[in-house]
């Protein structure tokens, strides 16, 4: 847990136990930044945010945010009080009013929204421009989503929960708005508490990453290193990974491939057109990096980076186990089949090469 | 049509305006309880207010007339206060008719309600709305055919009742002599042609306002699909 408890975070204390579900979870959480809460359904992810939101209560439960206290003792704060924004699962805009009208519904009820000036930036951030004057039943369901963010950000949160925006939208509404959610984060000072279970959106969006499995939070840390633990990319399976930050160091423009440097290293990924000295993120798969213990000649892999041997686990399958590395200040997980390791006679501290066969530019 | 029958049909809309809005006042509520409780005991409730469909109307005449009397509780109680009890009189009428009508009411208001649903006043809740004005700006606009349903059928209902005001109410003219006692009244005088006008008439305008009921809400739904 990085957050220290100080009044700038989010503490969350809560347990909850219904005749087939028990939630217990005890967290300090960043007050800025995306926290992804991620985990399988039925893991109390959607049931922790709305905890947070006042949704649902527990009697003994704690929260505070950035030293507001929302739930403590015998104070609790109804939601309609809490400066929350709320972004639900499915379509949950008001039927019976326009994209607009839903917007206002909030800024009326609030005493602080945003201006017009800032409400039409976040229109024009999330596309919705031309809108406004729709019912819902007028809208497809990536349009939807779009106004219901718009909605949320609209009474100026100072805490924003997403609770699985994307999970009903179909691949190419998802790939709709991630572009938004991307903008959002990075123009948002706000904490925002994000609900999935789908590793490709933590990957792009979460600084921070909340791993939650059968109502407890089984780990809490930085996207980074919380990633490259050895114990929770087991439960990732085909997921398992790192996310590093890098910036576009170089750009090769006869092969459209753009060099991209991070703590420790660089490797080359497709030119996506981002402009020398961009920040973005790359992910590398576990199961896309193999290990040798001397540079190999003549090889299509065009990423081969030195790096230690930290540690090793069994995986899932026997075959296979789990290598951690460190590259420079970045680690790297790498999946090789049992017997491979024991061939090359891996053992912690010891200096491999890690061939690294396709590298992920995630915006 | 007589001046008797011009006044039992004023009567009668009189007593189905009043009993419906009393109707809507209470009844919204109460609606609105049955839909979001989730005690055990609000099905008794429930089923206490579904009672009238089942009941003869007599047998709730009965009762509602001993209540209402001199020696019931009601009417005793009101007449220990120097008042008069309500056995045969217009507000003893609008009692035993409120109840009377009450399923029809809080059945189509407790279903709307329940549709309209947890959902969109949690997402009213996230967006500052306190608990009187999630019901005002989301359930209530969004339960209009509910409403327009309840508001129709307890109004129908209350014109074509009779059991229970030839129980309650009598037949006093001006006061709780309603259409139904008047068609009564005349084919006992062997009057078919009085009762033919009044019969028909009230046939045709129960057919009406049906048929304008459904058109609208099948129009609101198609227009929220």
């Amino acid at each position: 847990m990085s957050a220290s408890a100080s009044g700038d975070g989010i503490q969350a204390r809560f347990k909850l136990a219904y005749s087939d579900f028990t939630l217990d979870v005890d967290l300090n959480l960043p007050g800025r930044g995306v926290t992804a809460l991620f985990g399988q359904s039925g893991s109390g992810k959607t049931t922790l945010l709305r905890l947070i939101a006042g949704l649902e209560q527990t009697p003994d439960g704690h929260l505070a945010i950035k030293g507001d206290i929302w739930q403590a003792g015998n104070t609790f704060l109804p939601t309609h009080c809490r400066p929350l924004g709320y972004v639900f699962q499915e379509a949950s805009l008001f039927p019976h009013l326009s994209a607009r009208g839903n917007l206002e519904y909030g800024m009326k009820r609030c005493r602080d929204p945003l201006d017009r000036a800032a409400l039409e930036h976040v229109v024009e951030l999330l596309g919705i421009g031309r809108l406004l004057e729709r019912r819902p039943h007028q809208l497809s369901g990536g349009e939807r989503q779009r106004v219901g963010i718009a909605r949320a950000l609209a009474v100026k949160p100072s805490l924003l929960l997403m609770d699985e925006p994307l999970a009903a939208l179909d691949l190419a509404r998802k790939a709709e708005i991630l572009p938004y959610l991307e903008k959002l984060h990075d123009g948002l000072d706000i904490p925002v508490l994000y609900v999935s279970h789908a590793p490709d959106e933590v990957a792009r969006l979460a600084d921070h990453i909340v791993v939650m499995e059968a109502g407890r939070a089984v780990a809490s840390g930085p996207l980074t290193d919380t990633l490259a633990r050895l114990d929770l990319p087991i439960k990732l399976g085909e997921d398992a990974g790192v996310v590093l930050d890098a910036v576009v160091a170089a750009r090769d423009e006869a092969w459209h491939l753009a060099h991209m440097a991070f703590a420790g290293g660089r490797v080359w990924v497709r030119d996506a057109g981002l402009p020398l000295g961009r920040h973005a993120r790359v992910r590398i798969l576990a199961r896309d990096v193999s290990l040798a213990r001397a540079p190999v000649e003549g090889t299509s892999i065009l990423n081969t980076l030195p790096a230690v041997v930290i540690d090793s686990v069994d995986d899932a399958h026997p075959a296979l186990t789990l290598v951690k590395l460190q590259v420079g200040a970045s680690p790297l997980l790498a999946r090789l089949t049992r017997r491979s390791a024991h061939a090359l006679e891996l053992a912690p501290g010891q200096r491999v090469y890690a061939q690294i066969k396709a590298v992920a530019l995630i915006g | 049509m007589s001046d008797a029958d011009w006044l039992a049909l004023a009567t009668t809309l009189r007593l189905s305006a009043v009993t419906t809005l009393v109707l809507l006042v209470l009844g919204t509520p109460l609606a609105w309880w049955l839909a979001c409780s989730k005690r055990r005991w609000s099905v008794a409730v429930e089923a206490v207010v579904a009672l009238p469909l089942v009941l003869p109307p007599t047998v709730l005449g009965f009762y509602m007339l001993v209540a209402l009397g001199p020696n019931g509780p009601i009417g005793g109680t009101l007449e220990s206060l120097g008042l008069h009890h309500l056995a045969f009189t217009f507000s003893g009428l609008v009692l035993a008719s409120t109840l009377y009508s009450l399923p029809f009411m809080v059945q189509p208001l407790k279903d709307a309600f329940a549709a309209v649903g947890g959902r969109m006043t949690e997402v009213a809740a996230t967006l500052r709305a306190n608990p009187w004005d999630r019901f005002f700006s989301v359930v209530v606009p969004l339960s209009r055919r509910g409403f327009l349903t309840a508001i129709t059928l307890s109004f129908a209902h209350t014109v074509g009742e009779f059991g229970v005001v030839l129980m309650v109410g009598g037949n006093i003219p001006g006061e709780t002599r309603v259409l139904s006692i008047a068609i009564y009244d005349h084919a006992e005088a062997m009057d078919y042609a009085s009762a033919h006008v009044l019969a028909g008439g009230l046939l045709a305008a129960s057919f009406l306002l049906l048929v304008t009921v459904y058109f609208l809400n099948r129009r609101y739904h198609v227009v929220h699909a």
